[in-house]
């Protein structure tokens, strides 16, 4: 059975998609996100190795919540796109027991090339629902934040569009990072693009996972900034909410 | 009779015969819509609580007692009668002539009664001290005389602990609805035929003698539980004809059981859905309104709250926060698959609105996925809202107990007046499994308490050889802890005999001898392990091991891993099968509970380092739940796990204490409700027993801690109970914030 590399479980999620969520952190992404909470699902080769199978087993445990709730699997990470072949294999499983899948992604290893275009559209016809981080439409500003473009994201937007996958898109809001109008308006304009957005969430920046990035010896970045005021998370609500 | 006491009510078997449960099923009002028919508090009970809050805060700030009866001693009739405000209250009676005022019990054991009174500056009548010195032999000194030196070795080891022989054992519900439906007097010739019955062989064996002087007693118990009545000026020979009378008429077979015994668990029953149907007539009738009936269930809760009993510092140790463990359960569903949800269910959870939040009622949601979803969104409000709800699986108990048994305690099931326990605290597994490394030594004592059996002398643990060692130590614990608990009950019943409870019962009933177990978690991962790591054993001087060095890792139950769940599944079945195979006092049926109350930290304090990692003194996980903060794969997982406990082999109960923060139920309230219900759905429909849940941050606790002033009403969920937080020891305190709090991410 094909393995995986996972960071970590959280069995009880309800921020991350419908109902109750098995939410399984994979390790690894290309983001350095200067706001990001987990910056332990980065490093590639870290976390531990499991299979389909060992993850299976966990998961039906948990068939009642699920029901009860409308819940599901949610792939987080790290970035999951990562994984694809894994998820492949894994989504099929789920299938067989009638889960609901979302993927929590950054789009951030996108690419039109056609091997990662034909296990994606695999994966893409196994999920349920793409939750996805917009994180600033402005591409100079994406690139500071994140250390890299925000152009190959943006067509993974476009792409889900395509192919009519639902889709709840994230805004984290960090303050003098990504919390300007004329970005949010911008960021609305092209979600109006798009017809597959069922719901805009804006995440206020918090500074829940600064002991991490001190535990693995990194510098933190946003030491001076603090969470968005609740005016302001109430602005970048009312301006994404004119979809 | 007054034959218009039954007017309108359906026929059925309970007219002719003792019969509450048939009555109930002819006439409940099932209902599934939702609470927005209940009514906000009258002026007169928002003016008694202020009372209650004012004598509340005067009680806290002397200590915590108010007042104590030092002289007279307390019966059913011992008391003229009390009031909060004669003009206001819908439901009358104290268990003395004023309220906050707590009664002196001696015939569980005057060497308590007296403690319990010096512990907060009183001093005890000479003469009564003389009395139930000289004179009249108290349960406890029955129990004593008769216990073995190796029962009292165990027991200051705390290998057995908590056991009820210097407090009243409590955990017996009588069916205080007979008296509302039925009235003293057919309660009593009910009692009287059964009189002429026993014995009727000519046989006169220790049983029926017994038999023949308890029903005697029982009768006794009725009579002066009319006079009770009569000093309130209520008549309750005949059955209640009115919504009104029902409650009081209830409630003072409740006082009388009170009065009479301060039981560690006093509690109610299953009295809603019966009371609803006396409203359910008055409204009908243009008798009642919305707002009446309310009332009538504010002030009776009121009083609820407001039972009091003096008790020593080592209860209060044992059993922290001074719970009295009224419990009433509520919901359910019937035989026929009808849910007894009725208005009266929603009243009374709509009292921790009116009223504000409290510990008491323990009010008790018996959940099944079946119930109507508007009352289980309803709980789910509440829960969120106060903290002060336990659930217990409807699905798992109806098959045992049928659909009319309640909640004595926290979550032993017995079915109303067909059904009584012989309580029996619980069995220290985790001193079990040093004292089978350590050859019967007790590790903090340093002396021989159970047989010196071999002791293991390896360096590193061999998980085979620990099993089998530990197998024939649980074999002497199992022995030793039944033959405490059959002398325990035998004088219960000769010296302390429960007898307005045993007059609302049937004549045959089931006895349960409940036992139980603590440190579960605490030893599923010290065998884990053993098995799944390397264990060093590190022994002081006399070679007993005292500390452990675990290298490397092992899965740790609560996380869904069946490595070790399986490890746990395993020890419930060995130890009830062990117990099963002694004989228990009065034929009870054996029965095993996984349930600490908080007793968790004496036993901890009680208990040296054990392989697990848990260093000496340090408290164990209350019930079955998993070591704090090792349950790290979330919520699901850490339920999963308990859930896989097998509740036929632990009929009294298996409880788990749930702490989750709002914000890890979803992101806003309608979520939060969607998810609490789905969380307690799935719990049930996988077979978990029992789950407190509590809905809020650690915060807020460590707040209370430092200005306990600001949360006079701060109730939250121990374990199997509700606790006023500022009331806990510091101690106590401290447990429960170290407990997981399931955050989400």
């Amino acid at each position: 059975m094909r393995k995986g590399r996972i960071h970590s479980v959280e069995t009880c999620g309800t921020l991350d998609g419908p109902g109750i969520r098995y939410v399984l952190f994979m390790q690894g992404c290309l983001l350095r996100c200067q706001f990001c909470h987990n910056p332990d699902t980065w490093k590639m080769g870290d976390g531990k190795e499991v299979t389909v199978e060992e993850v299976m087993t966990d998961i039906k445990a948990y068939l009642p919540f699920f029901k009860a709730t409308g819940g599901g699997v949610t792939i987080s990470g790290g970035e999951p796109l990562l994984h694809t072949k894994f998820l492949v294999e894994l989504f099929k499983e789920l299938k067989k027991h009638g889960i609901h899948t979302t993927i929590d992604t950054s789009g951030g290893c996108f690419s039109r090339s056609p091997s990662f275009i034909r296990l994606l559209d695999e994966l893409l016809l196994l999920t349920d629902l793409v939750l996805l981080d917009l994180k600033q439409i402005d591409p100079s500003k994406h690139k500071a934040l994140t250390g890299m473009s925000n152009e190959h994201i943006l067509d993974f937007a476009s792409y889900l569009a395509e192919k009519q996958i639902p889709v709840w898109v994230r805004h984290v809001l960090v303050p003098g990072k990504s919390d300007f109008d004329e970005d949010l308006i911008n960021l609305s304009d092209f979600i109006q693009t798009l017809p597959n957005i069922e719901r805009v969430e804006v995440l206020p920046y918090h500074k829940l996972g600064v002991y991490k990035w001190e535990a693995l010896g990194y510098d933190y970045p946003l030491k001076d900034t603090e969470p968005p005021t609740t005016e302001r998370i109430t602005n970048a609500e009312a301006i994404l909410a004119n979809n | 009779m007054r034959t218009s006491a039954w007017f309108g009510f359906r026929d059925g078997k309970w007219k002719t015969e003792i019969n509450v449960r048939d009555f109930i099923m002819q006439n409940f009002s099932p209902y599934s819509e939702d609470e927005s028919f209940l009514a906000g508090p009258t002026k007169n009970t928002t003016e008694l609580w202020e009372q209650v809050m004012e004598l509340t805060k005067q009680e806290r700030d002397n200590g915590g007692v108010l007042n104590m009866d030092t002289s007279i001693v307390s019966t059913i009739t011992s008391h003229g009668p009390g009031y909060l405000n004669i003009e206001k209250e819908k439901v009358v009676g104290f268990q003395t002539d004023q309220p906050f005022k707590r009664s002196l019990q001696p015939f569980g054991g005057i060497r308590m009664a007296k403690a319990s009174l010096e512990s907060y500056g009183y001093e005890l009548d000479d003469k009564v001290e003389h009395v139930f010195t000289e004179y009249r032999k108290t349960h406890n000194q029955g129990v004593f005389d008769a216990y073995t030196p190796e029962m009292k070795l165990a027991r200051k080891a705390g290998i057995i602990t908590g056991l009820p022989d210097a407090y009243g054992r409590g955990r017996i519900i009588g069916d205080y609805r007979r008296v509302a439906l039925y009235g003293v007097d057919r309660l009593i010739s009910a009692k009287k035929e059964d009189l002429a019955q026993i014995g009727g062989n000519g046989v006169m064996s220790d049983d029926v003698i017994r038999d023949r002087e308890e029903t005697m007693e029982q009768i006794r118990a009725l009579m002066e539980l009319k006079q009770l009545a009569k000093m309130y000026d209520y008549d309750i020979s005949e059955p209640a004809t009115n919504a009104y009378e029902a409650f009081q008429w209830l409630y003072f077979a409740y006082l009388a059981a009170i009065k009479e015994q301060n039981g560690a668990a006093m509690s109610l029953g299953r009295v809603s859905t019966f009371l609803d149907i006396y409203m359910e007539r008055d409204i009908l009738n243009g008798l009642m309104t919305e707002e009446e009936a309310q009332e009538l269930v504010d002030h009776f809760v009121m009083k609820l709250r407001l039972v009091k009993f003096a008790r020593t510092p080592e209860y209060n140790e044992l059993f922290s926060g001074d719970p009295t463990w009224v419990t009433e359960a509520i919901a359910g569903i019937a035989k026929d698959g009808t849910p007894l949800v009725t208005k009266n269910s929603f009243r009374f959870l709509h009292t921790l609105t009116n009223l504000g939040p409290a510990p008491e009622p323990n009010l008790t949601v018996l959940w099944s996925e079946k119930l109507p979803e508007k009352f289980k969104r309803y709980c789910a409000s509440m829960s969120i809202k106060t903290s002060s709800i336990q659930y217990e699986n409807d699905e798992v108990m109806r098959d045992v107990y049928g659909d009319d048994y309640g909640i004595a305690c926290c979550v032993s099931a017995m079915e109303i007046g067909k059904q009584m326990q012989f309580f029996g605290a619980r069995a220290n597994l985790a001193k079990a499994l040093l004292y089978a490394i350590n050859g019967g030594k007790d590790e903090i004592l340093g002396i021989q308490v159970a047989p010196a059996y071999e002791p293991i002398t390896t360096e590193y643990l061999d998980y085979e050889e620990v099993t089998n060692k530990y197998d024939i130590m649980l074999d002497w614990l199992a022995d030793l802890y039944v033959n405490s608990l059959n002398i325990i009950h035998y004088m219960h019943d000769r010296y302390s005999y429960e007898r307005v409870e045993m007059a609302l019962h049937d004549r045959e009933i089931l006895r349960t001898m409940a036992c139980g177990v603590a440190g579960l978690s605490v030893v599923a991962d010290s065998l884990s392990a053993i098995k799944f790591a390397k264990v060093k054993a590190i022994r002081n001087e006399n070679g007993n091991a005292v500390d452990f060095i675990i290298e490397g890792d092992f899965p740790k139950y609560g996380n869904n891993d069946d490595r070790v769940d399986s490890i746990a599944v395993d020890l419930v079945k060995k130890f009830m099968n062990k117990i099963k195979q002694h004989k228990t006092y009065r034929n009870s049926l054996p029965t095993q509970s996984i349930l600490t109350i908080t007793s968790n930290v004496v036993y901890g304090k009680k208990t040296g380092t054990t392989p697990d990692g848990r260093k000496a003194g340090e408290p164990f996980a209350p019930g079955a739940n998993p070591m704090h903060g090792r349950d790290t794969k979330g919520a699901l997982a850490s339920l999963t796990s308990v859930a896989k406990l097998p509740y036929d082999y632990s009929l009294d109960g298996i409880s788990n204490t749930f702490s989750i923060v709002p914000k890890a139920l979803g992101k806003d309230e309608e979520i939060r409700k969607a998810n609490l219900v789905g969380l307690l759905d799935g719990y049930t429909v996988k077979g978990g027993h029992h789950l407190d849940i509590n809905v809020f941050e650690r915060e807020t606790l460590l707040d209370a801690m430092e200005h306990p002033e600001k949360y006079p009403q701060l109730t939250i969920r121990v374990s199997g109970y509700a606790v006023n937080f500022i009331k806990l020891t510091r101690e106590q305190q401290i447990d429960v914030i170290n407990r997981t709090f399931h955050e989400g991410r």
